[in-house]
């Protein structure tokens, strides 16, 4: 039954790097930007969604909504003052971009929350599910739930919104996207706006379960080698990824020592390396987005 | 007869190199205009700039008597300008019908999937592929739904970069007869590109000729067919132009 209840929080733990990894995907397939302050523009998503909660009393279906729409125009933001400039730069030069915008939103989230940890009331925290001798919470369950809806929205989107459509021709061929008539830049916009909006879900679904502080967005980086075990490219990649990552993390977590667990998941990144380099889902990249 | 496009002493570069110096062009409303050339002498160049791709140092491109010069290409495209690039930029990971229905992207109107079925009847090939991912075409194929694509754009003017490059004669005879019948038939004004000069000469009513970046000819295409030089270096009737056409070979394979 342990074994269970540890797959449960495993998944439920990889739904998060997944969902964050997610995000890097979306945007190194549109623009081939590598951003790694996207665990740190999660950590934004959730803090946002405790001011709107707990400082401010929002009931959460009124909070919840607003911090996406948020935290959209916080990605457009930030695609058009920052990296819309660095289209055509060195990728070297993004990446120190990226890394620098990590800092700025911890210090700033430390100076506007402080350091201390806060938590985000939702509705569901607290009550759990027993089925036998497994006992899960609902936070959990929303976890993987808000994941798996998530990803079907996103799939339909994908495959039979018009927009959805032009996102994958502007990542497919940039240059036949605007020979088309495609907004490229405007698609791409909506692409920074979109992997802020799924980092900002992946903050609200998380932080329930672990507390808030400005580090937590350093989980990024078990996400980013989610994403690579996955593919780096692959949407699908980078949910497996995660879920991958999660998984392994909760068995080290158990089967071998102390300490083993927080490395697990680049222990997992290099064996991948070594012996699956293109990634779990490198021919599926070369399919969908 | 007026002219859909025009462009004025354009000169354009990358980095330090100067690719174009100094073309200027006309392409009257209802006419199928050739641009023919070596490898290298400029003409990818002119139609970037014309389509946004490439913004140029000096010079115009007007459109419909407006000043187009330094646009983004989608907005180009959205005023009626195709541009089928060179090489066959399809979507590769998009089915087929994606890709003719991402080429209507900027319409709104009701008339999106009657155009689909005219792509289709167009190149009735592309009919049997409807789902598959244009990656599985051929060549000749993604050629197809490359014009296809640029169709669904509904264009006044449509610009094609060597559409029958590393096509068979078949297909490029059917690809020839394709141009011929938009123009004749839908009106469609035409910028053709093209190494193939007979394939240029014949679907053409006007031509330039362009050396290292410069126009060093122009004239109706009737006449440059008679035109000596044009024969000797580009229709291959003496053996100076098989050599070129070496060296054309040979150039291919490092760029
Ligand atoms: N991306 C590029 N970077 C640098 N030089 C280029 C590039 N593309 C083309 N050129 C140079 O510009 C000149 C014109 O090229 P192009 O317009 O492609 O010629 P064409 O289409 O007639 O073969 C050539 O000398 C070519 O080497
Ligand atoms: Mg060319």
């Amino acid at each position: 039954m342990e074994i269970i209840q540890l797959l449960i929080s495993g998944v439920s733990q990889g739904c998060v790097y997944g969902l964050i990894a997610l995000g890097f995907v979306l945007i190194y397939k549109a623009t081939e930007m590598v951003n790694f302050a996207q665990g740190d523009v999660m950590m934004l998503g959730a803090y946002v969604a405790i001011t709107f909660t707990s400082i401010w009393g929002w009931p959460y279906y009124w909070a919840v909504p607003a911090t996406l729409l948020v935290m959209a125009g916080v990605g457009i933001l930030l695609e058009r003052l920052l990296f819309r400039p660095m289209i055509g730069e060195p990728h070297f030069a993004v990446l120190m971009l990226t890394i620098g915008l990590g800092f700025v939103l911890r210090a700033l989230a430390g100076a506007i929350w402080g350091s201390e940890p806060r938590a985000l009331q939702m509705p569901y925290v607290g009550d759990v599910l027993r089925m036998g001798e497994v006992v899960v919470g609902y936070e959990n369950l929303a976890i993987i739930a808000g994941t798996a809806l998530l990803c079907l929205l996103m799939w339909l989107f994908f495959r039979f919104t018009t927009v959805g459509l032009a996102m994958q021709a502007a990542s497919q061929n940039q240059l036949a996207a605007f020979y088309v008539g495609i907004p490229v830049k405007r698609i791409f916009m909506l692409v920074w706006a979109l992997s802020a909006v799924i980092a900002a879900i992946a903050g609200i679904l998380t932080a329930p379960v672990s507390l808030v502080d400005p580090l937590i967005g350093f989980v990024g980086i078990k996400a980013f080698a989610a994403a690579i075990v996955g593919g780096f490219g692959s949407m699908p990649g980078a949910i497996l990824g995660g879920l991958l990552v999660g998984i392994v993390e909760q068995l080290a977590g158990l089967y071998l020592p102390p300490g083993f667990a927080d490395m697990s998941a680049y222990v997992l990144l290099l064996v991948m390396l070594v012996i699956r380099p293109q990634g779990l889902f490198a021919t599926m990249q070369k399919k969908k987005v | 007869m007026s002219n859909l496009l025009e462009i004025r002493n354009l000169e354009a570069y990358y980095g330090p190199v100067m690719a174009i110096r100094g073309v200027s062009m006309e392409i009257p409303e209802g006419q199928v205009v050739s641009l023919l050339g070596a490898n290298g002498a400029g003409k990818t160049t002119v139609l970037k700039t014309i389509s946004g791709a490439m913004v140029p140092q000096k010079g115009t491109v007007s459109y419909q008597g407006r000043l187009i010069t330094g646009r983004d290409p989608d907005w180009v495209a959205r005023q009626g300008i195709a541009h089928v690039p060179e090489g066959r930029e399809v979507f590769p990971f998009l089915s087929v019908d994606e890709n003719l229905k991402m080429g209507a992207f900027s319409r709104r109107d009701r008339e999106i999937n009657a155009d689909l079925e005219r792509v289709y009847d167009y190149f009735p090939i592309l009919k049997s592929f409807t789902k598959s991912q244009a990656v599985n075409l051929s060549g000749g194929q993604q050629q197809m739904l490359a014009i296809g694509r640029a169709l669904m754009l509904r264009p006044t003017l449509m610009i094609l970069d060597e559409p029958s490059l590393g096509l068979s004669p078949l297909l490029v005879q059917e690809i020839s007869e394709i141009i011929k019948r938009l123009n004749a038939e839908e009106g469609l004004t035409v910028l053709l590109v093209e190494q193939n000069a007979k394939m240029a000469l014949d679907l053409g009513d006007y031509g330039y000729v362009m050396e290292v970046g410069r126009i060093v000819m122009e004239d109706s295409c009737a006449r440059l067919k008679e035109a000596t030089d044009i024969q000797e270096f580009y229709l291959g009737m003496k053996d100076q132009g098989v050599r070129g056409r070496r060296r054309w070979k040979q150039r291919k394979t490092w760029r």
